[in-house]
């Protein structure tokens, strides 16, 4: 059995190299993702071993990034965008929602849309503005196209691959204060399918879903209730759109209890959605309303306050003892 | 290429390093017939008139081949007034006339090879015609009962792209893609891309990403931009203040503007260009200078933002009337010809009228079919549920 311990960017470089020698029409494009390798060094090595034609060092310019990939896509590659930050990839946003989310649909099939926007996502590395944001609402509302966010390098590994198997066009997150996280990933293993939610951690006191970095925040969080007693559910939602929320309604049907906790801002969001899908679906097995514990509806702040606005263990915690005391 | 400055009168202060905006006007007014640099093979009075430089990308369209041209032109105008009168009568939603852009059009369109691919706006149906799309195949959209109906990889004309701008971009990848498969170079089966876009779209900022792309991975695509002088109600001034052919220059390769009403013209520069692209050269920039001659839609009222007499004066260029003249006057092409070719424009709209009339709407189901390749579940949920709903309906 091959087994590697990779930290969750060498996860993601890695998938990246197994699906561009799976597949000769994998491209992959961005800003600085050739010989420097990514800032993030996610395509380290790339472009020294598949060539300038498959791994593109682009100009500047994000629309360009996303437009000219549909156009690949158009003649049957199958591109892999790297946006730098979260927070630039609203330049390109009017290729990716009128263009790369819509193809598919006016053409009534004929043309797929095999496309992957890689996005390094959320806070907690001291960033500037820009650099932190969580955008994924603002995609997961834009039909046409499929939204996951990896917590760890296990499904950083796995879920790279598959959305670069996907036909559809998948905006893909990476949690980019995980990025140095490590884990042993077997590369021999059949994954779970991409569009999956999985719970990380069985419980039975009360339910706690999240997805990318958060999730993280909430295993430790289940570690320190547990001291007082209380056995938390934790569940990694992996996909955004669609959601697959059918593990959080079994969850919720046996604990009552539901704290949805992610780093974007609250109003209109994924948390919102799950919280209106759980009522919907639990509404007699909820002993407390769905509590939410998130950004806040701010910009992003200046980065030495940003542990006052990332949802960290504490009020993860609180949000439990609110919804327990209800 | 002249000189960036050539355009400012010569009555400008020296010391002044940025033009008035009567400075603006004046040089852009100066080009309303095209300027010194415009390329044409016929002129407005059909009178064929030698191009050192283009003439052998012309040579072998006799009078056949130009009888033709004159077809093409006459045929989609007339499918274009029918679909006009369609929207007048409330069988289409809008229609987007191309009235006067027949010229830009054909001579564009004919000088593809069917390896080449296409990536219109939404004005493109003298290409469409080109690219063998049947002219009912353009109906559903402006109907409002698909949003495109043709294989656009099948028959290399990618669909109309509403978003102004965006399609640079996807040609630009496009182009790129086919150089990747080392589609580009001497052999027949070498390939280039052309891209359509207005004068408008040139302020977009994926015009000019797309430039810069093109320009950097050295992508096959022609750049085909039909200056038809209104962008809507806005004039050229407002987008520009250089001719549009010489913003070629800051991108490092040609630009040319071609009489965007004379069909050999049109056809001559594409060819050269399409070619340039194919072997390697490229990109390339065309405008073809060229007018509007009705509104931007049938929503829009020109009659609020400019003169009768523009349009007067724009008829007198007409691109298919000085086919006509050259076809008779150099060719001794007889009345027959033209008649049968009129017949044949009415007998080709009646049956785009009835084609339209007879169109199916389809059914909410396929509201719900093809948005994802792959499954849904909260998708399929949605469709289950609401066809339930209209279900219920039935039932009562």
């Amino acid at each position: 059995m091959a087994t590697a311990t990779l930290t969750l960017a060498k996860a993601v470089n890695e998938g990246l190299r197994a699906a561009m020698e799976r597949d000769p029409k994998v491209l992959v494009m961005g800003e600085d993702v050739g010989k420097l390798g990514g800032v993030f060094r996610v395509t380290d090595g790339l472009q020294k071993d598949f060539g300038e034609q498959r791994v593109l060092d682009t100009p500047l310019a994000e629309s360009g990034i996303i437009g000219t990939a549909v156009g690949l896509a158009i003649r049957g590659f199958r591109p892999v965008c790297e946006i730098q930050f979260d927070g630039f990839v609203f330049p390109g946003f009017d290729q990716i929602v009128s263009q790369l989310a819509k193809l598919r649909f006016r053409s009534q099939g004929k043309v797929p849309m095999p496309v992957v926007v890689r996005i390094p996502f959320g806070g907690g590395i001291g960033a500037v503005e820009h650099h932190s944001e969580s955008p994924e609402s603002l995609f997961a509302h834009v039909a046409g196209l499929k939204v996951v966010a990896c917590g760890n390098p296990v499904d950083a590994y796995w879920m790279i691959q598959q959305a670069i198997a996907s036909d559809d066009p998948v905006i893909f997150f990476e949690p980019k204060r995980r990025y140095w996280e490590k884990a042993e990933v077997d590369l021999d293993a059949t994954p779970m399918p991409l569009h999956a939610s999985r719970v990380v951690r069985p419980g039975s006191t009360a339910t706690l879903v999240g997805y990318g970095a958060v999730v993280k925040t909430c295993l430790d969080a289940a570690v320190a209730a547990e001291a007082e007693g209380r056995d938390l559910e934790v569940i990694d939602l992996r996909t955004i759109s669609p959601l697959d929320l059918d593990p959080v309604f079994e969850s919720v049907r046996r604990t009552g209890r539901l704290v949805v906790v992610a780093e974007a801002p609250s109003e209109a969001s994924v948390s919102s959605e799950i919280a209106a899908r759980v009522q919907e679906a639990c509404f007699h097995s909820l002993e407390a309303p769905v509590l939410r514990v998130t950004g806040f509806d701010t910009p992003y702040p200046p980065s030495r306050i940003e542990e006052d606005y990332l949802p960290d263990l504490d009020r993860v915690l609180d949000a439990v003892d609110r919804s327990l005391a209800w | 290429m002249s000189d960036p400055q050539d355009w400012t009168p010569a009555t400008a202060d020296p010391g002044l390093r940025r033009p008035s905006r009567e400075q603006v006007v004046a040089g852009l007014k100066a080009t309303v017939e095209g300027g010194p640099d415009l390329v044409q093979l016929l002129t407005p009075e059909g009178e064929r008139v030698a191009d050192p430089r283009f003439d052998a990308w012309a040579a072998d369209v006799d009078v056949d081949a130009l009888q033709g041209l004159y077809r093409d032109m006459v045929l989609v105008r007339r499918f274009d007034r029918e679909a006009n009168a369609l929207q007048r009568q409330g069988q289409l939603g809008i229609w987007v006339p191309l009235l006067g852009q027949e010229a830009a059009q054909i001579g564009a369109g004919r000088a593809m090879k069917p390896q080449d691919m296409a990536f219109p706006s939404y004005r493109e149906h003298g290409v469409a015609w080109c690219r063998g799309i049947d002219p009912t195949e353009l109906l559903g959209i402006f109907r409002g009962t698909d949003h495109g109906s043709w294989d656009p990889i099948a028959r290399r004309f990618h669909l109309y792209t509403i978003v102004i701008g965006n399609q640079c971009l996807n040609a630009t990848g496009y182009a790129m893609g086919q150089k990747f498969e080392s589609k580009v170079g001497d052999g027949p089966d070498a390939e280039a891309t052309i891209c359509f876009f207005g004068d408008g779209a040139t302020s977009q900022g994926d015009v000019h990403e797309g430039f810069v792309w093109a320009a950097v991975y050295d992508a096959p695509v022609v750049f085909y931009c039909q200056n038809n002088q209104w962008a809507i109600s806005e004039p050229l001034e407002r987008q520009t203040r250089v001719p549009l052919y010489r913003r070629a220059q800051g991108y490092g390769f040609p630009g040319i503007r071609v009489d965007g009403n004379d069909v050999l013209a049109c056809l001559a520069v594409t060819r050269w260009a399409l070619e340039e692209c194919r072997t390697g050269n490229g990109p390339v920039l065309i405008e073809a200078f060229t007018y509007r001659m009705d509104a931007h839609t049938t929503s829009d009222d020109p009659t609020r933002y400019r003169l009768a007499d523009e349009l007067e004066l724009w008829k007198l260029k007409d691109p298919i009337e000085r086919v006509r003249v050259n076809l008779v006057r150099e060719h001794g092409v007889g009345q027959e010809f033209f008649d049968g070719v009129a017949a044949e424009a009415d007998e080709l709209a009646a049956r785009f009228r009835q084609f339209c009339i007879d169109m199916p709407t389809p059914g909410p189901e396929r509201m719900f079919s093809e948005v994802y390749a792959e499954a849904s579940p909260p998708l399929e949920a949605q469709e289950e549920a609401y066809l339930a709903y209209l279900a219920g309906f039935a039932a009562e």
